[in-house]
């Protein structure tokens, strides 16, 4: 399965995030958070995000989902410093990282490609609240 | 004999941690109030690396581990843009020796377009840019003058001072501050003031020891 990161500023973020996610996943589905600094301030740490997009990939790749602007930067700097083959199978999403996360979740969970994720967790982008 | 590198770090970490509190206070009006603070809190671990290079490690290695300290320690987007900056630099410095007037250019431009290459931003967006970028220009300029590197830093200086007045007369649209929108005009970015603290630092380092550059 897709393995899935999700990185915010607040850790408690990230792992409400990965509680709600895993209730829609399958038994086995790796949901790693990344939020915060390494002593659980508020930001993000590059080398944390790194560590999770390894310890997501089963092998079938890994999306990420952010929050603000500054998650991107230190994603997309943490990608620099993964192992090239496991960077290639890795993508960021450009969605809303709570409803993107619960999206790509669900796709990865029934088994679904990296692009098939990374589309379902894009589109989530759409949904609508009223 | 101390590193001269190292030196030159722990004097712009010298002067983050004396602007800290201004660099904090800027980015309250327009952001979330912790840019000295992740300045500091990344240059107070970047001394500690440092500390344990050996004395004649060279100019990459003290780059790699200013970039590879600020990445994983600051917390903001001043991290990674700051990190890519040094790593960018550091690939530059590999194998040399010395830092001789177009070293220093190549090393300058590769920082900047290390943070322009990560936070995808452009001069005119309110950001550190708005300072480095004029900087770089200015510095470029005048080691094509033949002037000595001393006196370019002089000049790069001054054109990120004058970048920083720029930046109060523009809206932010990269970083946080944009979500103010219009609301951030009249103010200065606090970006672009620690950059231009990180190069008033370099300046004043390399005119107390003449003769020597970092
Ligand atoms: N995309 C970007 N490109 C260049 N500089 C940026 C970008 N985003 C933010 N910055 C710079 O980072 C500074 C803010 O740094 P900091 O307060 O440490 O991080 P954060 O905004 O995450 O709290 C801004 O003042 C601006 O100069
Ligand atoms: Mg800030």
């Amino acid at each position: 399965m897709v393995g899935i990161v999700i990185v915010t500023h607040s850790p408690k973020t990230a792992e409400g995030i990965c509680e709600m996610a895993v209730q829609m996943a399958r038994p086995g589905q790796k949901i790693i958070p990344a939020g915060g600094t390494a002593d659980r301030r508020i930001g993000t740490d590059a080398a944390k995000i790194g560590e999770a997009i390894a310890a997501a990939d089963e092998g079938d790749g890994v999306v990420v989902m952010v929050d603000l602007g500054s998650a991107v930067l230190s994603a997309e700097t943490a990608l620099e410093f993964v192992d090239p083959e496991l960077r290639a199978r890795t993508a960021i999403a450009d969605a809303p990282v709570v409803e993107g996360a619960i999206s790509a979740v669900v796709q990865a969970s029934l088994g679904g490609s990296l692009n098939e994720v990374l589309t379902t967790a894009e589109s989530a982008r759409n949904l609508r609240k009223k | 004999m101390t590193n001269v590198y190292v030196a030159a770090i722990e004097a712009i970490g010298e002067a983050m941690i004396r602007n800290k509190e201004y660099l904090t206070d800027l980015d309250a009006a327009i952001g979330d109030a912790d840019h000295g603070i992740n300045m500091v809190r990344g240059f107070e671990a970047v001394r500690g690396k440092l500390g344990a290079l050996p004395p004649e490690a060279d100019l990459a290695t003290v780059l790699k581990t200013v970039a590879m300290t600020l990445i994983s320690t600051v917390g903001g987007a001043s991290g990674p843009l700051y990190g890519t900056a040094f790593l960018r630099a550091a690939a530059v410095a590999q194998g040399k020796s010395a830092v001789d007037g177009a070293t220093a250019v190549s090393l300058f431009m590769a920082a900047v377009n290390g943070i322009k290459e990560r936070g995808k931003a452009t001069r005119g967006e309110k950001t550190m840019l708005d300072a480095l970028e004029p900087a770089y220009e200015a510095f470029a300029a005048g080691v094509g003058d033949n002037k000595p590197l001393p006196d370019c830093l002089e000049l790069a200086c001054a054109a990120a001072e004058r970048g920083i007045e720029y930046t109060k007369t523009i809206v932010a649209t990269k970083g946080r501050a944009s979500y103010l929108g219009e609301r951030s005009l009249g103010h200065q970015d606090p970006g672009a003031t620690s950059s231009y603290i990180l190069l008033k630092a370099l300046n004043d380092f390399c005119r107390r020891r003449p003769a020597e550059e970092a």
